[in-house]
């Protein structure tokens, strides 16, 4: 049976895996193999549900339930000593379990640790703000809320921060396409000259590669040289290919050494 | 074509003569001292801000969406385009994070190499710094001769790869290639003037009346709110946190050499200047010893530049030239990319502008499942609703230019 891909994930896919290749995994040790991270982990445990814990290349992950966001993040910052929030983000897990996973990167400058708090948020509920605790959730959580629209409570001024005010659309979704949706294509020739002028003007080109060689507007064409505006649907005129050094260029002198002086050291 | 109202700013609903005197005053996108795509919407009460509320997105190109359709290469010179003042430090942090995620071991004479790259770039980001900040108060000749200064490691930089400003010098698994003849020898050539310099700049800045009165008691951080709004670097240091990641976690050879950590309790304008000054000195140390670790090297006959992981990594061009296995192992791997283990890495590296920071997700696919850029500059800007008000509109460019802010990796 054919391998079942997931219609809504329109990211770039490997177009060839082996049928028999398992991924290897990034050893987890135990987080009792470090004393440090050992007794956070039962001071978390203690007050809080604990999912999961183990420790990857080097920093714990702890996993808990969504609701204790704001009060796990307050023990580490009041109790533990862990005093800055590095990092905070999400990732689109819909179309495997219908969740966001949202990561909280902790950092303790006394002990020298990082910790990593993990919950998982269904994909129509919202999470707790923790902007109180560290500020730096502020803009944060605006990126989140920007890139994912994971809605955050208690945020006090949840805009989008990365895109213009008015985007439709979250671009870090996985059914967002990286050249961009309908919305996207047409966005600025909606906004400065107006649905009319669709037909005119086109949708925005977002394929950087692109090569449209009957486009006599634009710069880029293959092979042939004509002037601005010419039709060239019908017989299009060709101008060969040369090589500018053959025959040398008018106006354009060759390099000549012995009129050259090169610099062997400039006075540093 | 244009139709009348069809663009219109959105505060449009706010008027710009209130009754209670106070002003909006819109502060960028495109001007000259926000050293990027900032626009600051400003409130005043005569020249005093009450509140500031920047605005970023400007310069946003979808770097980590980007990276979720790439294969892990294929991204690299990606990287180079965050803090393209200093676009090696972004390469390193990226090839060190996939290693980190691999479990790689890089050779000794790759991660020599790669301590002169980095120190090089912390000398260009901070004399591009100084220049810069300089020009915004005023100071047109520390401008001229940081430039200078920067033109020379520009030109080193240019010896190695051949760019001058983004590098993608430095390669998952090592550094594609050995550092010119010449190199050492003009570095050094280049460090023994260079405590002249800074001292030359100091002798302009340190007793200059306008630039104490900009810098002094302005722009004051506390400890409490740089570690709230997660600065880090010298933002951090400047406001009496001994924290810089090469000393306190380690990594490539930072280990093996021996510099200070400047800090400051000031937390003002001052205090940052004083430590990028600092830096400066340090990295001219580092940099020194960093030499001699590569002639070491070579009196060692360690010449390795890449690690040997033909699963991950393409074999060295010789063998790709002659052995059929190494071909075929180079073809897959620049056709389809490495596949990483399934697991997650957050590694933190001090660039020059603070901690910076790539969160990997594979899913043991060629493409990362999800890439969190963890760019210092994001915070650096939005410390600016916090620190901004009550001070006045000229503060507004000395505070901006001591945050050291880079668009590139800012909106990313």
């Amino acid at each position: 049976m054919r391998a079942y891909t997931p219609k809504d994930d329109v990211q770039a896919k490997a177009y060839y895996t082996d049928r028999f290749y398992v991924a290897p995994q990034v050893p987890k040790q135990d987080v009792s193999s470090d004393e440090v991270f050992a007794t956070d982990l039962e001071a978390i445990k203690a007050k809080f549900e604990v999912l999961d814990a183990y420790i990857q290349v080097e920093q714990m992950v702890v996993i808990i339930n969504a609701k204790d966001n704001y009060g796990v993040l307050e023990l580490l910052r009041d109790e533990l000593e862990y005093t800055q929030l590095s990092e905070l983000s999400a990732i689109d897990w819909i179309a495997k379990s219908g969740e966001f996973e949202v990561f909280y990167q902790m950092l303790s400058m006394g002990k020298r640790k990082r910790v990593r708090i993990k919950c998982f948020v269904a994909k129509d509920e919202a999470i707790n703000s923790v902007e109180k605790l560290f500020r730096s959730a502020d803009w944060s959580e605006r990126e989140m809320y920007d890139m994912f629209g994971l809605h955050v409570n208690n945020h006090p001024f949840l805009k989008r921060i990365l895109m213009p005010y008015d985007w439709e659309g979250h671009p870090l979704l996985k059914t967002y396409p990286l050249e961009g949706d309908e919305f996207a294509a047409w966005y600025e020739v909606d906004k400065i000259y107006g649905k009319e002028a669709r037909d005119i003007i086109g949708p925005e080109i977002r394929d950087t590669a692109r090569v449209d060689r009957y486009d006599s507007e634009r710069f880029a064409r293959l092979g042939h040289e004509v002037p601005k505006g010419t039709k060239i649907t019908g017989n299009e005129p060709k101008t060969p290919l040369a090589y500018q050094e053959e025959g040398g260029v008018f106006m354009i002198d060759r390099f000549d050494e012995e009129k050259s002086v090169i610099i062997t050291d400039r006075d540093r | 074509m244009q139709h009348q109202n069809r663009l219109r700013p959105f505060f449009e609903n706010i008027t710009f003569d209130r009754d209670d005197n106070e002003m909006i005053l819109n502060f960028g996108p495109q001007h000259p001292s926000a050293h990027g795509q900032l626009r600051l919407m400003l409130h005043l009460q005569q020249e005093m801000i009450t509140k500031a509320h920047p605005d970023i997105g400007y310069l946003h190109r979808g770097m980590e969406k980007m990276a979720e359709n790439m294969i892990y290469n294929e991204f690299m010179p990606t990287t180079d385009r965050m803090d393209y003042i200093a676009s090696s430090s972004n390469n390193y942090g990226f090839a060190l994070a996939v290693e980190k995620l691999i479990g790689l071991e890089v050779p000794r004479r790759a991660k020599v190499i790669r301590m002169l790259l980095l120190e090089i770039n912390r000398l260009m980001s901070h004399l591009f710094w100084l220049a810069t900040t300089a020009l915004d108060i005023g100071a047109m000749t520390v401008f001229l001769f940081a430039f200078r200064e920067r033109e020379y490691l520009m030109d080193l930089i240019e010896d190695y790869c051949g760019a001058r400003l983004t590098h993608s010098a430095i390669r998952i698994g090592g550094v594609p290639l050995d550092i010119p003849d010449n190199f050492i020898a003009d570095l050094r050539k280049f460090l023994d003037k260079l405590p002249e310099n800074i001292k030359d700049y100091e002798d302009l800045l340190d007793t200059n009346r306008i630039w104490r009165m900009r810098m002094e008691d302005v722009g004051v951080i506390s400890k409490e709110m740089a570690l709230s709004w997660g600065c880090t670097g010298p933002m951090l240091r400047a406001s009496g946190v001994a924290w810089d990641i090469r000393k306190e976690e380690p990594y490539e050879l930072y280990s093996e050499v021996e510099f200070k950590v400047p800090v400051s309790d000031k937390g003002d304008n001052f205090a940052r200047y004083r430590i990028y000054m600092e830096e400066m000195r340090q990295s001219v140390h580092i940099l020194y010893q960093v030499a001699d670790m590569y002639e070491a090297t070579i009196a060692n006959n360690q010449t390795e530049l890449m690690a040997h992981a033909p699963k991950y990594i393409s074999a060295p061009k010789l063998d790709i030239m002659t052995q059929n296995y190494s071909l075929m192992q180079h073809f897959v791997l620049v056709t389809q990319g490495m596949r990483p283990p399934v697991g997650e890495v957050y590694i933190p590296t001090e660039s020059p502008k603070g901690e910076l920071g790539y969160y990997i997700n594979s899913q043991g696919g060629p493409y990362p499942y999800r890439l969190k850029l963890r760019a210092p500059s994001f915070w650096h800007t939005g410390i600016l609703t916090d620190l901004l008000p009550g001070h006045y509109i000229p503060d507004v460019v000395s505070i901006i230019g001591t945050t050291n802010i880079v668009f590139g990796e800012v909106d990313r």
